[in-house]
């Protein structure tokens, strides 16, 4: 099985750890990983502000970067639903306005095989506990397009689960969206950060150390939202904490938290 | 509608200052999570749920293709049955109508039934206008209406007002619209409820006429149905002499049949009941029970223009359950005045742009009152997919294109104050397709990373974002130039 791994345009230029922390996991898991540097992004931010003939390209692009792989594995919830839920979409409307007929055959041919990361660990590789150490408290936040678009269900948190070590705390209010929305969060603030703010005051009573998601672009927000009102658990992607082993040692170094749980949140 | 500048249009304003409201958000939060987990257990009681919503989703559709059909259908039945069908295009000519009406009567005060409908056509303006005074009875549109308020959610139009404000509305303005509040009124609901039936009884019984909306119109037997919790609805659609009905084109369902299906589907996911406490159903006049005289005014205002386009046209499924509202974090944050239209939250951000069109500021900044969480999709009892709607018409406001309107099929030109996105979007496309010219941009901003401030108070982009948060940090290294250095030798698929 020739595996691809399509970081998303967010993790390679502002998550790089997460991107590491994939190739790590999934070597120790046995499966030899591909980077084709050819790809760039889904296009998600085009076609969901309303751009979608700019989105055209690169679903063109996307689908001819990854057409010799069985599966595309992508560290990204809504990277992934992209693919999956909107690639079929734009491909049929361009197909209904008798424009690029080949890309509505294009997205039928990517889309069936892109899997978040923990879809791929769970459906294909079936694989739940990997083998990870992590000692510390986490709480699970379920991203949107994770939770509604891709049906994530429970695997990321059988994933975290079986991580030695961990401790899983309940995040209030968890399947709540976190305010980020793509372009969402700069074209409605102040919506925007009440909901990023009220995800924070979960995050912090939940008590746990660390906030883990599958998806980087939420953890940006909320850790940006937290950061901005003096801090909270530390973010961290799921795929950062299932890389980690015990020859790793205890994973968050010494200022593990950007500050202190206390302070006001509204 | 007022011209707003750049990047910041009607929509974001207006919710701002909601959001800036301590007690209206405390309001609002309180009452959506309070309904949104009722609905949650009401639901799950059916294990056939999924297959309620496929086949209401189904009815509305077929009878949506065939709608000319079935309003024909209609308009026999109901004639038949002793009622008049008048046809409005919009929302002034059905205003004209049941002022009409009224005015024939020789009556100067109509009593009203809760109703969207005559909401969004302005009514009880135009009414007013015609010197008739129009009495709303449902208690969240009496608290409304005292208050000189405008209705904030579909089901709970006063949802934003707590206790203590309803009684000192109730004390402050009650005697100018007739029986005046009970001396000591307190913020007890009981005797909030005891006050607002006193008041109301007085009306119900002088009143001669009724305005209401209906639910569903049934077209092979003419019946028009009104669901409620209060009871209001059934006085005022059973003692006066004469009512009148207006109803929005796509209520009509084929049979009586296809009520079974709906009416399992609307309390849950309304009311979080069962079954709701009244459910009143009329067909034409018959002699001695209930009116004498029945008028159905069937309202466009927009409807055929949205069933022409196919993306869009599943908002006309609605039935106006309100679930959606509940369920969305922009609504609870926003509150619905925030919509500027007798349907807010995600349904009201579809359907409006589609009845009035995306020419105002307001009207093309509600596709974008969403972060497509995806939250009222899964709640919605008929299963609109509302994030796609919400996508199609940003694609309307941003790209222009072809539309129907007023029957006609136009072409409109992209709403104003999108230059700068367009172009950021296509720059950022560019890039996207130019893998080298991304990685040198990447290379630029981790190698000037320690510059980089945590916020940009300036206008765009930025400036929006970092209002409320940090922008992030970048990293040293970007993920590609890891992969190259650390792998280079092996990488396959390289182009
Ligand atoms: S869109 Fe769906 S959930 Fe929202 S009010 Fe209409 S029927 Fe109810």
């Amino acid at each position: 099985m020739r595996v691809a791994l399509f970081i998303t345009c967010v993790n390679d230029a502002l998550h790089p750890d997460t991107g590491r922390a994939v190739v790590r996991l999934l070597e120790r898991l046995g499966v030899r990983v591909e980077f084709p540097a050819a790809q760039t992004c889904c296009g998600q931010m085009q076609y969901n502000t309303g751009y979608r003939h700019e989105s055209e390209p690169l679903l063109r692009r996307f689908a001819e970067v990854f057409a010799g792989y069985d599966a595309v594995v992508a560290p990204s919830g809504s990277c992934a639903a992209m693919v999956r839920d909107a690639y079929p979409r734009i491909g049929a409307r361009a197909a209904a306005e008798g424009r690029g007929g080949r890309l509505a055959e294009l997205a039928a041919s990517v889309a069936p095989k892109v899997f978040e990361l923990s879809e791929f660990l769970v459906d294909v590789l079936g694989v739940v506990d990997v083998g990870a150490y992590f000692p510390h408290t986490v709480a699970y936040h379920p991203t949107c397009h994770g939770l509604r678009l891709l049906g994530l269900g429970d695997r990321p948190l059988r994933l975290l689960r079986a991580v030695r070590g961990l401790t899983l705390v309940e995040l209030p209010g968890a399947e709540e969206c976190c305010g980020f929305g793509g372009t969402f969060s700069v074209k409605n603030p102040a919506v925007s950060v009440a909901m990023g703010r009220d995800k924070v005051a979960g995050a912090r009573a939940s008590g746990a150390e660390v906030l883990c998601a599958a998806d980087n672009s939420c953890l940006t927000h909320i850790g940006a939202t937290a950061s901005r009102l003096g801090g909270g658990p530390r973010m961290l992607h799921l795929a950062e904490i299932l890389a980690r082993t015990e020859a790793d040692g205890p994973a968050l170094a010494a200022p593990a938290r950007p500050s202190r749980t206390e302070g006001g949140v509204q | 509608m007022t011209a707003v500048p750049l990047g910041m249009p009607a929509f974001p304003r207006a919710a701002e200052s909601a959001v800036g409201d301590p007690v209206l958000r405390g309001n609002l939060r309180h009452a959506t999570h309070t309904i949104r987990a009722k609905r949650a257990r009401a639901v799950a009681e059916l294990d056939d749920w999924a297959r309620l919503r496929a086949a209401g989703a189904a009815v509305k559709d077929r009878t949506l293709r065939h709608l000319g059909h079935y309003l024909e259908q209609l308009e026999a039945s109901v004639t038949a049955a002793g009622g008049q069908v008048h046809w409005a295009a919009d929302a002034a000519e059905a205003n004209r109508i049941v002022t009409g009406l009224v005015r024939a009567t020789g009556e100067r005060e109509v009593v009203k039934v809760k109703s969207m409908a005559t909401q969004e056509i302005g009514l009880n303006e135009a009414l007013t206008a015609a010197g008739i005074t129009a009495y709303e009875t449902d208690l969240a549109e009496l608290i409304v209406q005292l208050g000189d308020d405008r209705p904030s959610h579909i089901l709970v139009p006063a949802i934003h007002r707590n206790r203590g404000e309803i009684r000192d509305i109730f004390l402050r303005t009650m005697a100018r619209w007739g029986r005046p509040a009970p001396d000591g009124l307190t913020d007890d609901p009981a005797q909030l409820a005891e006050a607002a039936r006193l008041h109301l009884r007085e009306k119900f019984l002088r009143a001669k006429v009724a305005v209401s909306g209906a639910n569903f119109m049934v077209a092979e037997t003419g019946t028009l149905v009104v669901v409620e919790s209060e009871g209001n609805g059934r006085m005022c659609l059973t003692l006066p002499e004469t009512l009148i009905s207006v109803v929005g084109l796509e209520k009509v369902v084929p049979t009586w049949r296809d009520l079974e299906v709906f009416l399992q589907l609307l309390p849950r996911s309304s009311t979080a009941e069962r079954m709701n406490p009244y459910t009143s159903m009329w067909t034409g006049t018959t002699a001695g029970d209930g009116p004498g005289a029945f008028h159905l005014v069937l309202l466009d205002n927009g409807r055929t223009d949205a069933l022409a386009d196919q993306v869009g046209r599943q908002a006309l499924r609605c039935i106006r359950c309100s679930a959606c509202l509940n369920v969305c974090p922009v609504y609870e944050r926003a509150g619905g005045h925030a919509y500027g239209s007798a349907y807010p939250g995600p349904i009201g951000a579809i359907l409006t742009p589609q009845l009035r069109g995306t020419a105002t500021a307001l009207d093309a900044s509600l596709p974008y009152a969403s972060s497509l969480c995806g939250a009222c999709y899964e709640v919605c009892p008929v299963a609109i997919d509302i994030p796609e709607v919400l996508v199609h018409l940003r694609e309307r406001v941003v790209q222009g294109g072809a539309v129907t309107r007023q029957g006609a099929r136009v072409t409109i030109r992209p709403a104003k104050g999108h230059a700068a996105e367009r172009a950021a979007m296509r720059a950022a496309r560019w890039a996207f397709q130019h893998p080298r010219a991304l990685r040198a941009a990447e290379r630029l901003a981790s190698r000037t990373r320690a510059a980089h401030p945590s916020r940009l108070p300036s206008p765009g982009p930025a400036g929006a974002w970092s209002r409320g948060r940090d922008l992030p940090a970048v990293p040293a290294e970007p993920f590609r130039d890891w992969w190259q250095r650390t792998r280079g030798g092996r990488q396959e698929g390289t182009r």
